[in-house]
């Protein structure tokens, strides 16, 4: 595919909660164009509507206004069934707090995308066993997540994400749980399959791991106030 | 998802909370056992009884005096206007086609004297059919004659009370009084054991009309007639009736064929196996709320597991039947558990109480089974409802 391809691309996106009386504009009118392979940390304040965007790329929220486009296709209007099934095949994410399912093993959570997706054992095993052997998870693979520590266990929330092969990896905070070192750690391995090619989209507070992205995006009461991209665009102007 | 998969996660879960799982299967279990174990006796004391009534054949129609509609009889002794059935009656339905045999009935309890000792007992009056009617055989001499028109005072002794009359004594010839009249032994008869709880053999058989004599009664308690095997009932029982209409120029008696009697016995007697059943099945209902309980607690604990697999492309409905197969596993092994149970209960309470009838049918078995995971189904509706309705950012966010 080629690497200056659009695969997202939101239109006036508009995103609005109802609290009690009160509405709150947690998007306003948002215009935003990413390429395959870019990568990118969406920062901004607690409230900015970051998270709320984070969720909104990943299908997991609807815009109450706007279109969203994924590679070509505009999935604002799918149900939930076919949404579904796009964040099984496109979209993978990452939390904060890994969201290991805490009854199985590690490589059971790998597994889990590949079981709701119904691939069948023997694929599933073959993909599982690769991904274990990728992320240095190998003698890990049947223990708990209570018996990892937390760079393992946001390995095998890495793992779990990617085993679909996704177009875009969604990180929420990938290393707000995590010490400075086993962070580090963390950031090159999504850096890594970002230069694989995979869009890597990361939403973050920490000043450091948002200057490491290509991009960055700022973002303060729901709209984008400063896009690093447009400064080029600027620049090369 | 794949079905297996969706089993294993379901499994995988219900084994995650070993504890919790097991004490609210148990719940299941003991309704299930509770049902097992009542529905095992009431399905025994069933074939208990319908062994017992098809002890004589099944192939014999009785007729008593008066038109009872509901098929019932009324009791003897009490006066009634209906129209006495007579000796004649029974004589003409001898002549029926495919009718093998008639015996007239009339019983009383009378004073035997015999041999010096007396003894008080049934006395039944019958003719030489009865042998035929009721499958018995005669161990010693002969049973009372055929076409025996002046009805000679002759009596054939059940086993016991020749035992309690004669002990080891040749009985064949001796003289018996009962009540007034005197008779002559001319058989005894072979044990028969016991029909609900009357000794059958603690009896004495005497020509009808010397019984009517005897009881002072001017018509027959009953006729017993037996028909060919293979026959059809219906036919019989209509030949009966039209040839005793014929006689009484109404139907002024009651025809109850044994298969009449043996299924409205079988209708009780279903019931009453279904009424204790349901008594057990109230257990059931207190163990599938537990269930929903249980599920619906798990729902709550787990919303971050619910909202994580939405992420991960999880449709709402693989979501409502993950939670589904959490709850009928459980409730299934609930049931298996309780099927084990209840048969072992079922099986040493016969070791405890041997006269006590007690059968566990295959069908009961998967009956309880299906109907465990029927409950399973039904009470994890509304928790895996409300789990598949969540919304996933609230779910992922939830502490």
């Amino acid at each position: 595919m080629n690497s200056q391809q659009t695969i997202i691309q939101l239109t006036s996106i508009d995103r609005v909660f109802q609290l009690g009386d009160t509405s709150v504009q947690a998007l306003h009118d948002i215009n935003l164009t990413i390429r395959q392979g870019e990568y990118i940390a969406v920062m901004g304040p607690s409230g900015s509507g970051k998270s709320t965007l984070l969720n909104l790329l990943g299908l997991l929220d609807r815009p109450d206004r706007g279109s969203y486009e994924l590679a070509g296709r505009d999935v604002t209007t799918l149900n939930s069934d076919e949404q579904a099934s796009v964040r099984s095949k496109s979209i993978g994410f990452i939390f904060q707090s890994f969201h290991l399912v805490p009854r199985l093993t590690a490589a059971a959570n790998i597994e889990l995308p590949l079981v709701l997706a119904g691939v069948g054992v023997k694929e599933r095993a073959a993909i599982v066993l690769q991904a274990i052997h990728d992320y240095g998870l190998a003698d890990r693979a049947q223990h708990r997540p209570n018996e990892l520590s937390g760079g393992q266990r946001q390995r095998v929330a890495i793992a779990r994400a990617t085993v679909m092969r996704p177009l875009v990896l969604l990180a929420d905070e990938p290393t707000g749980n995590l010490d400075r070192a086993t962070g580090e750690e963390v950031v090159r391995l999504l850096e890594a399959l970002n230069q694989q090619g995979m869009t890597l989209i990361v939403v973050t507070h920490d000043q450091a791991l948002g200057a490491r992205a290509h991009r960055q995006i700022h973002m303060v009461d729901g709209a984008i106030v400063h896009d690093s991209a447009q400064d080029l665009i600027v620049k090369e102007g | 998802m794949l079905i297996k998969d969706s089993a294993n996660f379901a499994l995988q879960a219900v084994i995650a909370h070993r504890m919790r799982s097991v004490l609210t299967l148990l719940g299941i279990a003991v309704g299930i056992a509770a049902v097992i174990l009542l529905t095992s006796i009431g399905e025994g004391v069933h074939r208990f009884v319908l062994a017992e009534f098809t002890q004589f054949g099944t192939n014999v129609i009785g007729i008593s005096p008066g038109k009872v509609k509901t098929g019932g009889q009324p009791p003897s002794g009490i006066p009634t206007t209906a129209r006495l059935l007579t000796m004649d009656d029974a004589l003409s339905l001898k002549q029926l086609p495919n009718v093998l045999g008639a015996t007239p009935t009339v019983w009383g309890n009378a004073e035997l004297a015999a041999n010096g000792r007396l003894r008080r007992t049934l006395v039944y009056g019958v003719d030489a059919d009865f042998t035929q009617v009721f499958s018995s055989t005669v161990r010693i001499g002969n049973f009372l004659p055929r076409d025996d028109r002046d009805a000679r005072a002759l009596v054939v002794l059940g086993s016991k009370l020749r035992q309690e009359l004669f002990g080891h004594e040749n009985p064949l010839g001796a003289r018996v009084r009962i009540g007034g009249l005197h008779f002559r032994v001319i058989g005894v008869m072979a044990p028969k054991g016991q029909f609900l709880g009357v000794d059958l053999d603690d009896t004495a058989y005497i020509p009808a009309e010397r019984a009517l004599e005897l009881f002072n009664r001017e018509g027959l308690m009953e006729i017993h007639v037996i028909y060919k095997e293979g026959a059809s009932v219906a036919n019989v029982a209509a030949a009966v009736k039209a040839r005793l209409k014929l006689r009484h120029g109404a139907e002024d008696f009651t025809v109850v064929t044994q298969e009449d009697m043996l299924n409205t016995l079988s209708n009780i007697l279903d019931i009453l196996t279904m009424a204790v059943g349901a008594l057990g099945g109230i257990s059931l209902l207190v163990g599938g709320v537990g269930i929903v309980t249980i599920m619906t607690i798990a729902v709550s604990e787990r919303k971050n597991e619910i909202g994580l697999m939405m992420a991960l492309g999880a449709q709402r409905l693989t979501v409502l039947y993950l939670f589904l197969g959490e709850s009928i596993v459980l409730a299934a092994l609930g049931g298996l558990l309780g099927l084990v149970f209840g048969v072992a209960a079922a099986q040493s309470l016969q070791l405890l109480l041997p006269a006590l009838p007690v059968h566990t049918p295959l069908s009961f078995a998967f009956g309880a089974l299906a109907v465990s995971a029927l409950i399973g189904l039904l009470a994890g509706v509304m928790p895996a409802r409300r789990a598949s309705l969540l919304d996933p950012i609230d779910a992922l966010r939830a502490e």
